[in-house]
């Protein structure tokens, strides 16, 4: 066994390992808290976005003439108004901030407009003339990369080829799939929002909702034309993110045009718009092969699969990755063969969310276990348990997992819960809900388990750090700390994780943290389940320098002690090009799931009866939010598995709206019954292991298996619709 | 835009009949959509929320257009069982709360969830303006599309409705378990006095549609005064016949293969389970299938 | 401690002086009748008579945000899917974005602003920390004012029940369980 750092218990309350009440709790329950959708500024216009209404075109003419003239406009300005590269990007630096000659999805930039009302914004915005010459669009992610060329480089962003072992060898049982996913949307319930504040030097502050302040500030910098100390960003609040805020939206937009008039400049999407500025999930399509001997021993996998990024990269290279080195899943295999690509298309643009590839992996994996299970005979937990990879297990990277990875004990931890009471004769417990569709007739009431596997923190040898810098001083006769970071809250509860690590490092209870802003270093993304990890570890190492100076004492008078620091994890490395072979990640993360799930399989629809989960977090450094962490993904999971899709044709978005782009309500979630391991990773700060991602990838397939067992139906791709239930 | 607020009928049908153009707006929960999208922009709002003759019901009944469907469920649940249920299955808690009858019949979405109910059921929708008031038979009120029979004149003031003197039920398909808008509906309302059905379709043809040979069929099949365990064979032609009344389309929330197919599955549950509560009434039993 | 709007901005002073919260205080209303294109409407939030003057179109969401300066109530679908803006008029809970306000003359409107009692939180506030009900918090000022009427209401009993009471209000950060816990302890201390 792996070794365990020792138990840490806190000198006061609320140090790690409890659960203490958020800090901006009381804010947000009171209506209080600032969310970037509410700020407001004397003098301050109202931006506004015209988009493409074509996926693919040419844009022959922009006339913005008697857009200008609208009383009450400011300005109005297109790819000209940019002073500086009008391309940026996560990995790739192939996006316009405002589209030049061509647009290449539904609801790219093409003009922005600032005036004194949004309602004047809008109606020169009717104004202002764009001509097309509408092209056709490159739809169709497997042949993209044979089609017209979106991109000089072509529609190829990244294939991510994984060589390990034998490539052709043979298997007594061998089971193939295709499976699709369908574009999820992170669907955060604030939409994108932020306000732009110009300086009388020619510098700027956005106050902004977004996962990660530095990289954003870099990319605003780079199309202003400005030196990075130019541009200044401080994080309002954020409703919601799951990876949709890693990307920019309107960030540049609006600092332009607060350069450009010289006024604060506030931009809110409405939830159509929302849908249009922020990229998705890729969609995938996913082919694979297993091989198994008699035993159900995996013998090899090979898999080749696709992934649509859209009209441009975002992170697609590093989604694909995810995909192909945690291709084969949470299992021991000693061939394996992956060629994954990720390619340009016209569809909207796709990045980052919540499981980010290892998602569209995991709902293919489990789906072909379930298959091998049934070709052999097998029940689906044992042929999982029989595969299962355990710690110094190697995957087909290469890599040696070399903290715990407790796979099997996950999936019968799973197994074993007791299962929920038979079908209810309330039609809110049923399948169809209050809309009264069954009384149980052709309910048939199944089971299925799945289990993921989930890389923490960046891969590939990126310089993953955080910088936080902890400051004491006497605050009314006692010591008081303050806790700074550029690491984004976004919910998931950093600010309190922060404090508790303050608490436990130096003693101190009353620790304030400071708003998240550019003036430190880096925080790096709150995205890769990582922020506990890097940004609690640079807490930790800031506490520990402000705990040398303080050495001891519990009066200093009045010094302050002010320590700023950088944290890394041990670094990675880029994965061979050819074989995909390298110590590619820093940690694995691993959740199961059982899902109990009412089908009724007349009328195709479904109610899950219960989620139950188990997930290794290494150490719960609070424990309410690991598991609020783990009911969330399990959520989403749930939402990709029976409905959440961003239904396209030829491109075009078809359900942009709350309306028709459906989230499980509150009577869609069952109750869930969750099991927290805590087995130490001795990399790692306090032995924590990443916990945000890994519920989102298990819930999904495990659902689908329940409806397969109880249908009979192969289900190859989610959401699993009414039709595919019915045939029809 | 110009905002009209009347106090009573009278004053509203006189404005509705300077102002044709004027948008009627009770509970709000469809004409809001479209103002805050911009989908549309009249040129003049009427608000019906300030006139006490259209939130009453009376006994009989005549259900007022602006009673709010969280009452409609309240207070009308035992006489008009089908429209309760129906009600109960629109949007949310808080759209229930304000949204109305009358505002189902105005925006005249084939998707409304009440409009199989008063199909069913034979409802009436009265109408009126200042030429005089109109009796509008549920069957002759829907015209296609988001169309009514209504004149620009007129304003929907009630709907007349019989209280049960059968079983009613109503079953709707959303892809979620709540607070979702029907893929297709369905509504069935015996009349066992009478040895007559109403059955009717929602979200599955350009407007909400009965089902007359299904009505025929069923009629003809049951025995009202012997009651007796129905015949699968009964239910499947009934299923079968409903599913043909319907002309639906492919669309976002829906195939249309899939809608005839789940209106087949409706009705004859949908009639098993009327069928049950009548037997269990014959036989002296107060049981009834849950709701 | 982290942000709020008036404390976010005390903090952040030395980097932009001038960012405010709320939007400016209303005008009085003239005597005279509203120009053509608005109109005029008279209304309690919160327990204040307010007076304003807007285009019929604006929504109760809107003049909440914009005009009164209480952006506690969140907009986010703007059609009636999501509950983030529901607030009460005259005691029953609605969705501010589908209310015009020109509809709500002599009404009483209720905000998440307006139910505490000072700083002594309302009981449907405390249960929501207690259970750490919500995570970003966006949907939080809808949940808890639908949670507030779903409290009073005795026929609401069991955790169905809840749960269809609660199906207006969504929450992207899967809260439920929290949510359902924090409205169960409410109901018990309300009993």
């Amino acid at each position: 066994m792996t070794l365990t750092p020792a138990e840490l218990t806190s000198a006061v309350s609320g140090g790690i390992g409890t659960s203490p009440q958020r800090p901006d709790g009381n804010l947000k329950v009171r209506g209080e808290f600032a969310y970037a959708s509410d700020l407001w500024h004397e003098d301050m216009i109202w931006g506004a976005t015209l988009r493409s209404p074509h996926p693919y075109a040419r844009i022959t003419s922009v006339d913005i003439t008697e857009a200008l003239k609208v009383p009450g406009v400011y300005a109005v300005l297109t790819a000209d108004d940019v002073p500086g590269r009008n391309l940026y990007g996560l990995e790739h630096k192939d996006q316009p901030v405002l589209a030049v000659d061509v647009v290449r999805y539904q609801g790219e930039p093409i003009a922005l407009v600032g005036a004194d009302h949004p309602e004047t914004a809008l109606r020169a915005m009717k104004k202002i003339v764009v001509t097309y010459e509408v092209l056709e669009p490159v739809v169709d992610m497997e042949t993209a990369v044979d089609d017209t060329p979106l991109h000089p480089g072509g529609n190829l962003v990244r294939h991510v080829p994984i060589r390990r072992g034998s490539q052709d060898v043979t298997a007594e049982v061998v089971v193939t799939g295709r499976y699709e996913v369908g574009m999820q949307d992170q669907a955060f319930l604030g939409p994108e929002s932020g306000l732009a504040v110009p300086a009388s030097d020619g510098s700027v502050d956005l106050y902004i909702a977004t996962q990660w302040l530095h990289v954003d500030r870099d990319q605003i910098a780079a199309a202003l034309g400005l030196p990075q100390e130019q541009v200044r960003l401080t994080l309002s609040g954020v409703g919601g993110a799951f990876g949709g805020r890693e990307d920019l939206s309107m960030q540049v937009h609006a600092c332009l045009l607060a350069l450009h008039t010289g006024k604060p400049v506030k931009m809110v999407y409405n939830r159509e718009e929302s849908f249009y500025g922020h990229v998705h999930r890729h969609p995938a399509v996913l082919y694979y092969e297993h091989g198994a001997d008699h035993t159900g021993k995996l013998v090899y996998v090979r898999t080749r699969m696709y992934l649509d990024g859209g009209a441009y990269a975002s992170s697609t290279p590093a989604v694909v990755a995810n995909a192909a080195t945690l291709g084969v899943g949470p299992y021991e295999v000693d061939n394996v063969t992956v060629d994954a690509y990720g390619v340009y298309t016209n569809n909207p643009p796709c990045g980052a969310m919540r499981g980010f590839g290892a998602v569209q992996a995991g709902f293919a994996y489990e789906s072909q276990m379930d298959k091998l299970a049934e070709a052999l005979g097998m029940s689906p937990v044992d042929v999982r348990v029989r595969n299962a990879m355990t710690e110094g297990s190697v995957m087909p990277t290469g890599q040696v997992v070399d903290s715990a990875a407790p796979v099997a004990q996950l999936l019968k931890l799973v197994q074993d819960k007791p299962l929920p009471a038979g079908t209810s004769s309330d039609i809110r417990e049923l399948p169809g809900g209050v809309s009264n569709t069954t009384h149980g007739e052709g309910v048939v009431r199944r089971v299925g388990y799945a289990v993921g596997i989930k890389n923490i923190c960046f891969s590939e040898g990126y310089d993953d750090y955080s910088t936080a810098r902890v400051r004491v001083s006497m605050v009314n006769g006692s010591l008081s700390a303050a806790v700074h970071t550029a690491a984004c809250e976004v919910g998931q509860g950093l600010v309190t994780i922060m404090q508790q690590i303050v608490r436990t490092e130096l003693g101190i209870e009353r620790v304030t943290v400071l708003p998240m802003d550019t003036t430190i270093g880096n925080g790096g993304s709150t995205s890769a389940s990582r922020q506990t990890y890097v940004t609690g570890g640079a807490v930790k190492a800031a506490c520990a320098l402000v705990r040398d100076k303080l050495a001891g004492r519990t009066d200093i008078g009045d010094e302050v002690i002010d320590e700023t620091t950088e944290w890394r994890h041990r670094a990675t490395e880029a994965i061979d090009p050819v074989t995909g072979q390298g110590n590619a990640h820093v940690q694995y993360g691993f959740a199961a799931h059982r899902a109990v799930v009412d089908v009724d399989v007349d009328l195709g629809l479904v109610r899950v009866v219960a989620l139950d989960c188990a997930q290794d977090v290494g150490k719960a450094l609070n424990p309410q939010a690991v598991v609020g962490q783990i009911q969330g993904g399990s959520a989403q999971g749930l939402g990709l598995a029976v409905m959440e899709e961003i239904q396209t044709s030829g491109g075009k978005v078809r359900n942009p709206s709350f309306t028709d782009y459906l989230i499980p309500t509150v009577l869609d979630m069952p109750p869930m019954s969750i099991d927290v391991l805590e087995l130490a990773d001795p990399h790692a700060p306090y032995g924590i292991r990443g916990v945000g991602e890994p519920p989102t990838i298990s819930s999904t397939p495990a659902i689908v298996a329940a409806i397969r067992a109880a249908t009979g139906l192969a289900l190859t791709r989610v959401p699993v619709r009414p039709e595919h239930l019915t045939g029809t | 835009m110009d905002f009209l607020r009347p106090e009573t009928l009278a004053e509203a049908l006189e404005i509705k009949a300077e102002r044709p153009d004027a948008v009627p707006i009770a509970g709000g929960t469809d004409v809001m959509v479209e103002l805050n999208y911009d989908h549309r922009r009249p040129a003049a709002l009427l608000d019906l929320t300030r006139i006490p003759e259209l939130q009453q019901w009376e006994d009989g009944l005549r259900v007022g257009a602006g009673v709010p469907y969280v009452r409609i469920i309240d207070e009308l649940g035992a006489q008009l069982p089908g429209l309760a249920m129906a009600s109960r299955t629109v949007g949310s808690p808080q759209i229930r709360n304000r949204g109305t009858v009358g505002g189902n019949l105005g925006a005249a979405s084939p998707a409304g969830d009440t409009h199989p109910v008063l199909l069913a059921s034979d409802a009436v929708i009265e109408v009126a303006s200042v030429r005089g008031t109109r009796m509008i038979p549920a069957a002759e009120f829907y015209l296609g599309v988001k169309r009514n029979a209504l004149e620009p004149d007129e304003l929907i003031v009630a709907v007349h409705l019989t209280p049960a003197k059968g079983p009613q039920q109503f079953s709707k398909v959303g892809t979620r378990n709540a607070m979702v808008i029907a893929v297709c509906s369905f509504a069935i309302s015996l009349f066992p006095q009478e040895n007559r059905v109403g059955a009717a379709v929602g979200s599955a043809a350009p407007t909400p549609r009965r089902a007359p040979e299904a009505e025929e069929f069923l009629a003809s099949a049951l025995d009202f005064k012997n009651p007796k365990p129905l015949l699968d064979s009964v239910k499947r032609e009934f299923g079968e016949l409903v599913s043909r009344a319907a002309s639906p389309i492919d669309d976002v929330r829906g195939s249309a293969a899939y809608r005839k197919h789940a209106l087949a599955v409706m009705a004859r549950r949908t009639l098993g389970w009327a069928w049950q509560e009548l037997l269990a009434k014959k036989n002296g039993s107060e049981e009834r299938p849950c709701a | 401690m982290t942000t709020s709007r008036r404390q976010f901005f005390g903090q952040a002073a030395a980097v932009s002086a001038g960012v405010a919260l709320s939007a400016p205080a209303v005008e009085a209303l003239a005597a005279e009748p509203a120009p053509a294109g608005l109109v005029d409407v008279v209304f309690e939030v919160n327990g204040e008579r307010q007076k304003l003057r807007l285009d019929p179109r604006v929504t109760l969401l809107d003049a909440l945000r914009e005009q009164l300066g209480l952006v506690g109530t969140k907009k986010g679908c703007d059609r009636g899917q999501c509950g983030a803006c529901t607030v009460h008029v005259d005691d029953r809970r609605v969705l501010s974005c589908l209310t015009l306000t020109a509809t709500l003359q002599g009404k009483e409107v209720t905000t998440i602003e307006g139910i505490a009692d000072g700083d002594d939180l309302h009981p449907v506030q405390r249960a929501f920390i207690d259970h750490d009900g919500f995570q970003c918090g966006f949907c939080t000022s809808g949940q808890i004012m639908s949670a507030v009427k779903v409290v009073e209401e005795r026929e609401v009993r069991t955790d169905d029940q809840i749960r269809e009471a609660m199906s207006g209000n969504i929450c992207r950060c899967g809260a439920y369980p929290n949510i359902l816990e924090a409205i169960k302890q409410a109901k018990a201390g309300d009993r």
